[in-house]
């Protein structure tokens, strides 16, 4: 079987995106997640199964099948854009790496046509499923969640040790660009301490030169409600600028790194 | 070309300057009126292009004038800042007839004192039956008349004003003096022999273009005279030393050539500013100001005599009059031309004659102008092409980011061969520029009739289902009935034999109005710095200009596209419902019975039974709407809802599907291929635009319901871009549906709206990326590009609070405006354009 004609399940795929890595870019979003972050601003993404939503425009089925070509078709489509602004295709999710075959397709296919990959990934996978697609991976945004594997676990329901140790992996393989994003959540790591510990993580991984502080945002919330779920992050208030630009500034006291706010 | 990207900061005097200018409400005055229809009652029986050019003498000398507090070029068409003449020999009567409600309308409102209604009412007294507008009347066919009262097209503006939309030589008059101009007139004339043939009036021409010099000359010189005065007696040295600088400068110019930067400012200043009191034409565009003031402003700069900040708040002096600068238009027309503006375009950056790309320092300064001053004109535009140096573009997208809706972005890899298929050189056409919204045209050489007509493409359609008839009249064809229509291909025929009968009465209305001004209007100031009108002996009027052309505009390329690919995929292939079925839903509105629908379907059921012989008096129509609402049975709504339902479901324009895009781009066709088979009185052609200025939203509320799914007296789609709110895969689909549209027939240009929410364009990466946006729609061969760039909620509150933004600048459709002088309507339209910003 060709590469084009493997196939996975997506929800969603968006073109112009201009906030996840560089250059303009097309965004697969894979469905499936082995994480359980509760402020999960896309709650739809995290069960393998098609599931239907409600949204203001009526049910929505969520997740379907396609075929590498056909995602290929759409991503295509915007090939002008990617060439005057150093964009591609990136894979998000869910977590990617729970549709290993698909992912590789679709990353070898991309590469293959000469449009540059980014993957939007936790690295949360076994090793050798990581090894295979890093050849065709331009530039991997890394989330790193937490340094404490008893927080990590509390609140996405994973621990985290076998992400830091894949992050360390990637990193030394020298096979791609790493950049370690980190989404900061009141209650769960927006502290400048918790950020410091990452970022002096993120300083320790070679070849890492960028660290993205993300603010956590509600956008998600009323597709908790739309699956019938319920949203335990309610009460929890966005950072105000202010307050992540102290973080940014914890960050840069504790890394070599260039730290921003923002994708 | 070396050029510097920096930033020269803002002086003072610019916001003062931009303060004063806000002050009072805009003014109607009477003096140009009186002082021009004065001399014509003093110049009766004489060759009409000599008494304009006297009467226009008149005006020039004796015009209140006035120097502004703080100014650094003067010159102004007001005493009262913002203010306007009035141009009677046009048309005048819609002007006495709004006296009391111009104060007080929504769109542009004017206060007029009591001492101009009454010095105006007796001005007008003279002007009946001698108007361009009366004499474009009895010109055009009935049928044509007929057409356009029922709105199919509105040719409105050049029936109401003088045509304008020209860019003359500036660097003509700013390097060699209108005394050169003045000596070139007098040879033709010594060359002229009375025995030729056209003697009477070649000679009766340029004896009108030396009066028209010698008017501009002796305005210069009174103001020469003025400044000195108000120096002797100021006070303050510093302001002394200007105005004492300023009589210099006046004295000099435009009479005699400039000596440097400032008298070049000043010299392209009086001309930009009497062009628009010879005539009341708009759109009188500066064009490539940063190609024709450079070779002053570097000589200065490399003598040490200016410094760039001094040539910056030189520049910006220039924006803020461009500003200074108004016109009272109609009702009707100042919804369709909303925002008070007067489209002066100034395009900078771009590819000289030979093809090298030619952005300078003055490309760069005018950008940070336009900051400085942040008012809508002049319309700015940037050429941009492979050869763009991504400096100047990153610039331009720093003030796009601005949010004031400029600049506005032109492909010359569009644009240039477009006006080569038209017959321009290819030098000529490397050295285009934009006139008024989106219109290309060689500067000095062209009268391109840019904006002849509004075209609503909706209409004939509408026509199609009522065999022609609107409002009981036999407006267009009769097609035969729609029920007879059995195959898609008789359906899209239908629609062509009206559309291509509208085309021709459109022709027929612009070239009756084009007579009219060739008579009654040749232009004596504006044609002899037009080429080859000296040499030919005749006014641009007449057909003296090398280049000429007549450029109606279509609009509702997107509803038309969607339309007939909704008939041919629901009524023809997938026979979800029939014709006749869509033909009752379109005239029950979807089953969506408006006030206003209601009353105009009463309105058809009284005409019939009056054509019955009925008597029905104002008494019965209550019974006859009850009649008409009790005919939409509840099963019968609920249809039309579902065939709404159905429609939305199509895939639309605009959203990257091949298919979808492939009816737009033949509906443009429909209309661009036509129309440039028919020739204009002054021996050129006509050619198509695609924009609507702001007129989709006051021409769509005359329109009904569209088989797109639009409902009847809504907006129709603006120039080439989607149907509002229908295009919802991101931008670059947007901007690749676009693309497809064939942009080189359409030569007289498209106009693409894009909104975007500041975030799209946060930090140097954002700017990056947004240029590479427009870059690659330029690749797909795309001819223009606009953006505004402001949050919904900013513009939701400006409606709901307009005391807090009365200085928030938009973009409308090919040139930008003060959001809070919109119409509410037109407020509302530009909010619901599909917001182009991307979260997840």
């Amino acid at each position: 079987m060709s590469d084009k004609q493997v196939t996975g399940r997506i929800f969603d795929i968006q073109r112009y995106s201009i906030h996840d890595g560089r250059g303009i870019r097309t965004i697969v979003f894979l469905k499936g997640c082995v994480l359980r972050c509760r402020w999960c601003c896309n709650p739809e993404s995290q069960r393998y199964e098609i599931e239907t939503m409600q949204t203001q425009d009526g049910v929505k089925t969520i997740g379907r099948d396609v075929s590498v070509g056909e995602v290929m078709d759409v991503v295509e489509r915007d090939r002008g854009y990617y060439r005057r602004s150093g964009g591609g295709l990136t894979l998000s999710g869910g977590e990617m790496l729970c549709q290993p075959d698909f992912a590789l397709a679709l990353l070898r296919e991309s590469k293959y046509r000469g449009i540059t990959t980014a993957v939007e990934s936790m690295g949360c996978a076994e090793w050798g499923t990581i090894e295979k697609m890093l050849p065709y991976i331009d530039q991997y945004l890394l989330d790193v969640k937490h340094t404490d594997a008893q927080k990590h676990r509390e609140f996405t329901g994973k621990s985290n040790e076998l992400m830091l140790e894949n992050a360390r992996k990637i990193a030394e393989s020298g096979l791609t660009e790493l950049i370690v994003r980190v989404p900061v959540i009141p209650a769960f790591n927006a502290t400048a301490e918790e950020i410091a510990s990452i970022a002096r993580f993120a300083d320790s991984l070679p070849g890492v030169k960028e660290l993205h502080l993300l603010p956590y945002h509600r956008l998600g919330q009323d597709k908790y409600a739309g699956l019938g779920r319920d949203y335990s992050m309610k009460d929890v208030v966005p950072p105000d600028n202010a307050f992540m630009t102290e973080l940014l500034r914890a960050a840069e006291r504790n890394c070599r790194l260039r730290c921003q706010i923002g994708g | 070309m070396k050029f510097e990207i920096q930033e020269c900061e803002k002086k003072p005097r610019i916001g003062k300057l931009v303060e004063d200018l806000f002050r009072k409400m805009p003014q109607i005055e009477h003096y140009r009126a009186v002082l021009y229809t004065d001399s014509f009652r003093q110049t009766e029986g004489e060759p009409t292009v000599l008494r304009k050019a006297k009467a226009f003498y008149n005006v020039c000398k004796n015009i209140p004038i006035v120097i502004r507090d703080g100014e650094l070029i003067v010159g102004v068409n007001s005493v009262s800042p913002r203010s306007c003449p009035t141009f009677p020999e046009f048309s005048f009567e819609w002007l006495e007839s709004e006296f009391e409600t111009v104060a007080t309308r929504a769109a542009d409102p004017f206060e007029i004192s009591e001492e101009s209604k009454a010095a105006l009412r007796e001005v007008h007294k003279y002007w009946r039956g001698k108007t361009t507008g009366e004499l474009a009347t009895a010109y055009m066919a009935p049928e044509a008349r007929r057409a356009f009262e029922h709105n199919m097209f509105t040719p409105g503006n050049y029936f109401y004003n003088g045509v304008g939309h020209v860019t003359v030589q500036y660097d003509t008059v700013i390097y060699k003096g209108l005394d050169s101009v003045i000596e070139h007139a007098a040879s033709e004339l010594d060359k002229a022999n009375v025995a030729d043939a056209d003697y009477s009036r070649r000679s009766a021409f340029l004896k009108a273009v030396i009066v028209a010099c010698e008017a501009v000359k002796i305005y210069a010189h009174r103001y020469s005279e003025l400044a000195a005065d108000m120096a002797k007696k100021e006070n303050n040295a510093e302001r002394r030393a200007e105005l004492e600088a300023i009589a210099k400068h006046c004295a000099q110019v435009p009479a005699k050539p400039a000596r440097d930067f400032a008298e070049g400012c000043q010299s392209f200043w009086f001309i930009q500013q009497l062009l628009q009191l010879e005539s009341s034409g708009h759109s009188i565009s500066p064009g490539r100001f940063d190609q024709y003031m450079y070779p002053l402003y570097a000589a200065d700069l490399h003598g040490g005599k200016i410094t760039r900040d001094k040539a910056q708040e030189l520049i910006d002096c220039i924006f803020v009059k461009l500003n200074d600068l108004n016109k009272v238009r109609d009702a009707a027309s100042a919804e369709g031309f909303a925002g008070y503006s007067l489209f002066q375009n100034m395009i900078v950056g771009g590819q000289n004659a030979e093809g090298v790309d030619v952005t300078n320092d003055l490309s760069v300064m005018c950008i940070v102008a336009s900051k400085h001053v942040m008012l809508p004109q002049p319309s700015l535009s940037i050429r941009v092409w492979n050869g763009s140096p991504q400096e100047l573009l990153i610039k331009a997208a720093e003030l796009t980011r601005t949010g004031v809706g400029l600049p506005a972005y032109y492909n010359d890899e569009v644009i240039i061969p477009a006006l080569i298929s038209r017959g321009l050189t290819m030098e000529d056409a490397r050295n285009y520029n934009i006139i008024g919204c989106v219109e290309p045209q060689c500067p000095g050489k062209t009268d391109g009739w840019h904006d002849a007509a509004f075209f609503n493409m909706c209409r004939p359609l509408e026509l199609v289902f009522s065999r022609g008839i609107d409002k009981g009249v036999q407006v267009g064809l009769d097609t035969g009935d729609v029920s007879s229509f059995d195959t898609y291909e008789k359906f899209r025929e239908a629609y062509v034999k009206q559309i291509n009968y509208a085309i021709e009465l459109l022709v027929n209305a612009d070239n009756a109005i084009d007579y009219a001004h060739m008579e009654r209007a040749p232009l004596a100031l504006e044609s002899c710095l037009v080429d080859d009108c000296i040499a030919r002996g005749k006014s641009v009027q007449e057909g003296g200009a090398i280049y000429n052309f007549t450029g109606p505009q279509g609009f509702g390329v997107a509803n038309m596209g969607d339309s007939l690919n909704a008939v041919k995929t629901l009524v023809y292939d997938q026979k979800k419902f029939t014709i006749e079925e869509l033909k009752r839903a379109l005239y029950y509105n979807y089953g969506n019975l408006t006030e206003e629908r209601a009353a105009d379907i009463t309105a058809d059921v009284v005409r019939a039974m009056r054509a019955e012989g009925k008597t029905v008096t104002e008494k019965d129509v209550p019974a006859v709407l009850q009649g008409v609402l009790a005919s939409l049975t509840p099963a019968d709504k609920k249809r039309y809802e579902e065939i709404k339902s159905l429609i939305d479901g199509v895939v639309h324009f605009g959203n990257d599907d091949d298919e979808a895009d492939a009816f737009a781009r033949e509906a443009a066709y429909m209309y661009t291929r036509p129309l440039e088979t028919y020739k204009n009185p002054r021996g050129g052609m006509f050619q198509a635009g695609l924009y609507p200025v702001s007129a989709n939203v006051p021409l769509g509320a005359q329109t009904g319901a569209t088989p797109d799914g639009r409902y009847a007296y809504t907006p129709v789609a603006d120039g080439v871009s989607p149907t509002a709110g229908r295009d919802v895969n991101g931008p670059t689909a947007t901007a690749n549906s676009v693309s497809k549209l064939d942009h080189y027939i359409a030569s007289n240009g498209t106009l693409f709206n894009q909104k975007f929410h500041p975030s799209a364009l946060a930090g140097r990466e954002g700017l990056e990326k947004f240029v590479a946006l427009i870059r690659t729609y330029f690749d797909q061969k795309g001819s223009h590009m606009q953006f505004n760039v402001v949050s919904r909620e900013t513009l939701i509150d400006a409606q709901k609070h307009p005391e807090n933004y009365r200085h928030l600048v938009v973009r409308v459709a090919g040139y930008s405006a003060l959001f809070t002088t919109l119409s509410r309507s037109l407020q509302d339209d530009i909010i619901n354009r599909t917001e182009q910003a991307w979260s997840r």
